[in-house]
């Protein structure tokens, strides 16, 4: 008889670490190194905490995360390129009881959805928007993104984004804590387990707002995309502290009254 | 039951309030934005969800969410609006979801103006999306048969989970008419006020559901487009609808939908007044497109006019389903122009005339 090395689960008295309910058991479609699982995991964390699996419905973007719907067992819409927030809100209005989030890229949202994004914000549209942010569009093969910084290579800016020519990447998070809708709008990074962590916590009072009715939440997370940017997994993270952050400073950019009572419950 | 003294626009958005509908997104366009605004004030008083887009491109993908949701949900526009949506409109048949959209057409192309025209014959039903789809496409003739349509046009749509399309035009849009309107239903969702079991809900003691039209394997998209091909076949057999007016011993045939069919039926009974034996087919169904009953009289016929408020778009139908039986002839107006009774009956002489020389 030979003894497992591998202990099964029920063996361990103390689980630290296991699969988030409302994920899927199932292999991943994100190259190694994408921050995307991360995102997807810290989703599913929040929606098991609060609860909500049963009512929430999802929105998918197109971009590399249009299977999103694959890893999240919860309900799912997949949207047309940059209209989840428009098809997030009819699916809102006509169940204001459940709990609904888009899921989009920086092409998905801030370029070609940039008025779908822009007026549920500004409506107040009671959904929460994760919003992943690697400066490049993914799925496409790596081409320049409205969020591409200046100077940053691209298979479409393959002299590096001229800004002469291409302006300045936008902020998303800080044209959008603007409008009176917003009622959350944050940033975080997903580079170091630290901010992963601050990831979680501005995610859980997105879906916190949303739940007491606030209106519009949105959580933007740089991520990393080793594959399109060239660089290893580790040189990806390090990219996004030395060269994202400086442009697109993590914080809360828009705290609506409330919002923070909200996450000291 | 009573009538009324309705405009088109209005009694439209009656007709789908009594049908049910629970929410409506849309966005002004001149000539159906009666209907629109007939539902602002309409929709909120029953606590049924209307909300004003910032663009049709978002109105169509709110009714997409909606009716992914299982809701009765409806948008309408006009052409250059309706161009707009054609994104939208493909996502939505390829998901399968039900919904109705009401097409107020104007005249084209660009922005081309705010009168009565028929030229998005093309557009709507032979496609204007992307990929291999149908629409399933009603054409009214009078107020009447807007709110009828309408009333009926939720119903067909749930049964075959997809997009019904009431084509109408600036006219039956903006003109009134006595009409009846139709017994109010609950807005309980359609499926005898259960939610449909493919509905998106929230995973509550079920599997999750997902809406998606996505199938990166080309084999499985194959199989998906021949799932749909199916359907519009079932479609077809079962949804064709037509008038018909003096056709039972006409020799010479008019064939008009919409406007330009009400037009031609009464150059028809002007020309029986002068002794033509002429009779009219009125196609209801623009997709499916009655073309057995099309063909069967062309049999009987010595030639067929066809008239369109545009430069011959169903034409090609007609054509397609007479396939040579009897000559076909076209009389079009375009622009915004409605063609006048005098002017169709001068064509069916003249049809008469060439034909028996």
């Amino acid at each position: 008889m030979t003894t497992p090395i591998i202990p099964v689960m029920e063996q361990l008295e103390d689980i630290v670490y296991s699969r988030p309910a409302a994920l899927a058991e199932c292999s991943t479609h994100y190259c190694p190194g994408c921050t995307h699982g991360v995102a997807h995991r810290l989703v599913a964390e929040v929606i098991d905490e609060l609860g909500i699996a049963e009512r929430t419905i999802g929105v998918a973007p197109v971009g590399c995360a249009v299977f999103a719907y694959n890893y999240f067992k919860v309900d799912f819409a997949e949207a047309a390129h940059g209209r989840a927030p428009a098809m997030a809100t009819g699916i809102k209005r006509v169940h204001p009881d459940n709990v609904v989030f888009t899921y989009q890229g920086d092409g998905d949202l801030a370029s070609i959805g940039m008025a779908e994004i822009t007026h549920t914000a500004a409506r107040g549209e009671n959904i929460t928007v994760i919003f992943i942010n690697n400066a490049i569009y993914g799925m496409t093969g790596g081409q320049m993104a409205p969020t591409t910084l200046p100077g940053q290579r691209t298979s479409s800016s393959p002299l590096g984004r001229d800004v002469e020519v291409m302006g300045m990447p936008l902020k998303m998070a800080e044209m959008l804590a603007g409008l009176p809708g917003a009622a959350y709008v944050a940033r975080r990074s997903l580079h170091s387990a630290k901010e992963i962590n601050r990831a979680k916590k501005a995610i859980r009072t997105a879906f916190e707002a949303q739940l007491a009715g606030m209106g519009f939440s949105m959580v933007e997370l740089l991520s990393s995309c080793p594959t399109n940017w060239g660089l290893s997994a580790f040189d990806s993270l390090k990219w996004i502290e030395e060269h994202m952050i400086p442009y697109y400073p993590l914080g809360d950019y828009k705290v609506a009254e409330g919002i923070e009572a909200l996450s000291k419950n | 039951m009573t009538k009324e003294l309705l405009k088109g626009n209005e009694a439209i958005a009656e007709a789908a309030v009594r049908a049910g509908v629970e929410a409506y997104f849309g966005y002004p366009i001149t000539p159906q934005t009666e209907l629109l605004e007939y539902m602002a004030r309409r929709m909120p008083e029953l606590k049924r969800a209307f909300l004003q887009a910032e663009s049709e491109v978002a109105a169509i993908n709110m009714v997409y969410g909606a009716a992914a949701a299982g809701a009765r949900v409806m948008t309408s526009s006009s052409s250059p609006g309706v161009s707009l949506m054609m994104e939208g409109i493909s996502y939505i048949v390829a998901s399968e979801v039900p919904c109705v959209l009401v097409d107020v057409m104007r005249g084209g192309p660009g922005l081309g103006n705010i009168a009565p025209s028929q030229a998005d014959y093309f557009q709507i039903v032979k496609g204007g999306g992307h990929g291999d789809y149908r629409l399933i496409v009603l054409a009214p003739a009078t107020v009447q048969e807007a709110i009828d349509l309408t009333y009926q046009s939720f119903d067909i749509a749930e049964r075959y989970r997809t997009m019904v399309v009431i084509l109408a035009d600036g006219n039956i849009g903006q003109m009134m008419e006595p009409a009846e309107l139709p017994p109010m239903h609950a807005a309980n969702g359609g499926h005898n006020g259960q939610r449909a079991s493919w509905a998106l809900t929230g995973a509550k003691g079920r599997p999750h559901n997902v809406i998606t039209s996505i199938y990166l394997v080309p084999e499985v998209e194959e199989q998906f487009n021949q799932k749909l091909q199916a359907k519009f076949r079932k479609i077809a057999e079962n949804e064709i609808r037509y008038a018909e007016y003096a056709t039972e011993d006409a020799e010479w045939l008019v064939v008009g939908f919409g406007t330009s069919g009400r037009v031609a039926q009464t150059a028809v009974k002007q020309a029986r007044a002068k002794g033509i034996k002429a009779g009219l087919l009125r196609p209801i169904s623009l997709w499916p497109y009655p073309e057995k009953r099309l063909a069967e009289l062309a049999n009987n016929v010595r030639g067929i006019l066809v008239v369109e408020m545009n430069a011959g778009q169903m034409l090609e139908d007609v054509r397609l389903a007479v396939s040579g039986r009897a000559p076909v002839k076209f009389y079009g107006r375009m622009g915004g122009t409605v063609p006048l009774p005098d002017e169709v009956l001068d064509e069916i002489i003249r049809l008469t005339k060439e034909s028996n020389s």
